[in-house]
């Protein structure tokens, strides 16, 4: 198992999405929180990085949609999917390996942020003067949230054998588990059912972490979260045999 | 017995692939699978590696049941799937030693060292696999699987699109292996089937159409292209 996740991991730095990816996310976040106009660290002037804990899980929906597109659906199309199901691997081992190995690379791409942390720690008046317990929930939240979109990004993949249709299915199920459930709990006349709809979102549960109470019912739900959608991805891994 | 299978069917909503087929291997022997296509070839030889499991019947390789015991018998069995699919991106080298990985092969490096050499591709051994031609492509294949030196291989359709002296070269590694292992191959062939075999099953729409030794069939005299079309009911236009 961890000779798939360490292939699978040379495979994203030897290609140039992983470059892609880490270069799209630092330049994206660092524009949000330092530069755009209006919403931008010193405009508001509180030293928090809160402006980049609120675009990441939107960013992160195109990102790892992107990463784990062609996990699968592409082993499929080579026909490669034949070769490692037919090594002394279980199904599940396969699957594992990339849902990790997707996960790393997202810790990874968050590694570079913490000169931001670093940066507003040092401007902060008095000095150090931030909130260390919610941007170190937050970052366990983007990790965990991650973790979610890899699973949801992994199903997509396995359902095709095209990309890109494994690329929009990810993103339109992440966008609705992140977004658009949590919007039904703003919708009045759904009143209580809506409220309840959203806990579902993930959303609900990212911000709560973001508060930095790191509470276990949270950490719960997105790791069960996962789990139910990487149990889907062996699902539809298994169809073959049906 | 080294490839035992008993009653094996595979059924695709209501097609039926394999139809209840029987047959022994013994260990040591070349064995051609011949057929024309959609036969039922290659899925006999998914079901044997595990890929797919039968409708009914059974098998087992080497002693161990291909269903209950999946993992163990794909330690043992070495594959070649139909049209060679690759990582295109990944050295040659990197290719072999990551399936010499998930292989379980303890000494990675002898493993990789020995299949580059029956395979003959020290020159290639530093190359992206997508830059190779399509015969070295084969050979990279061929030696994925040979890389835990299994007890059975199982090729499928090792020759097609070489040209003639590629596929002489196969020829010549394949032989060579049947000394020591079990080879179970598929082919549209005939020559191939004479160059390399020591046994022909032929399979048509599912069912086993004929199971003869090659000696037996020289012995019969009508050239091998005859026979297969009379086991596969093709009536001679000419």
């Amino acid at each position: 198992m961890w000779t798939l996740y360490k292939k699978e991991i040379r495979s994203f730095l030897g290609s140039l999405i992983a470059y892609i990816v880490m270069g799209v996310y630092l330049i994206m976040t660092g524009l949000f929180l330092w530069f755009v106009d209006g919403n931008n660290l010193f405009d508001l002037g509180v030293a928090s990085l809160q402006v980049m804990f609120d675009i990441s899980p939107f960013i992160l929906i195109f990102l790892v949609s992107a990463i784990t597109m062609r996990s699968i659906s592409e082993e499929k199309r080579l026909g490669t999917l034949e070769i490692i199901t037919t090594k002394p691997l279980t199904d599940r081992s396969i699957i594992l390996s990339k849902f990790l190995a997707s996960v790393t690379l997202i810790a990874l791409t968050l590694i570079p942020t913490l000169f931001y942390v670093y940066a507003v720690y040092n401007l902060a008046q008095p000095l150090g003067n931030i909130d260390l317990g919610s941007t170190a929930g937050s970052y366990l939240g983007l990790i965990l949230l991650a973790a979610c979109y890899a699973s949801i990004g992994l199903f997509s993949s396995a359902i095709t054998d095209n990309q890109i249709v494994a690329l929009i299915t990810s993103m339109v199920l992440s966008f609705f588990f992140y977004s658009i459930l949590s919007m039904l709990g703003d919708i009045n006349w759904l009143d209580q059912i809506g409220k309840s709809l959203s806990w579902f979102g993930l959303e609900y549960h990212f911000d709560s972490i973001s508060r930095g109470v790191i509470d276990t019912r949270d950490v719960i739900f997105f790791l069960g979260f996962s789990s139910i959608f990487l149990g889907f991805t062996q699902l539809v891994f298994e169809s073959r045999k049906w | 017995m080294s490839i035992n299978v008993n009653n094996l069917t595979k059924i695709y909503g209501k097609q039926t692939a394999v139809n209840s087929i029987t047959f022994n291997i013994p260990s040591g022997k070349v064995v051609g699978f011949l057929g024309p296509n959609g036969a039922g070839k290659s899925t006999t030889m998914k079901m044997l590696t595990g890929y797919i499991p039968p409708t009914t019947g059974s098998g087992s390789i080497c002693g161990i049941d291909i269903m209950e015991n999946s993992l163990e018998v794909r330690k043992i069995v070495g594959y070649l799937p139909e049209n060679n699919p690759l990582y295109l991106d990944m050295y040659v080298k990197e290719y072999l030693t990551f399936m010499a990985g998930i292989s379980e092969v303890k000494q990675k490096k002898e493993a990789v060292e020995k299949v580059i050499e029956t395979t003959q591709l020290q020159r290639e051994r530093h190359k992206k696999i997508g830059q190779l031609s399509k015969g070295y492509r084969q050979r990279v294949g061929l030696a994925q699987s040979l890389i835990h030196d299994p007890k059975v291989l199982i090729l499928d359709e090792p020759t097609s699109g070489l040209d003639p002296i590629q596929v002489v070269e196969i020829r010549n590694v394949i032989k060579s292996l049947g000394s020591d292992k079990t080879v179970l191959l598929s082919t549209h062939i005939m020559q191939e089937v004479e160059a390399m075999c020591d046994r022909v099953i032929i399979i048509n729409k599912g069912n086993i159409a004929m199971d003869q030794s090659m000696e037996e069939l020289r012995n019969d005299n009508s050239n091998l292209e005859q026979i297969f079309r009379k086991a596969t009911n093709h009536v001679d236009t000419l």
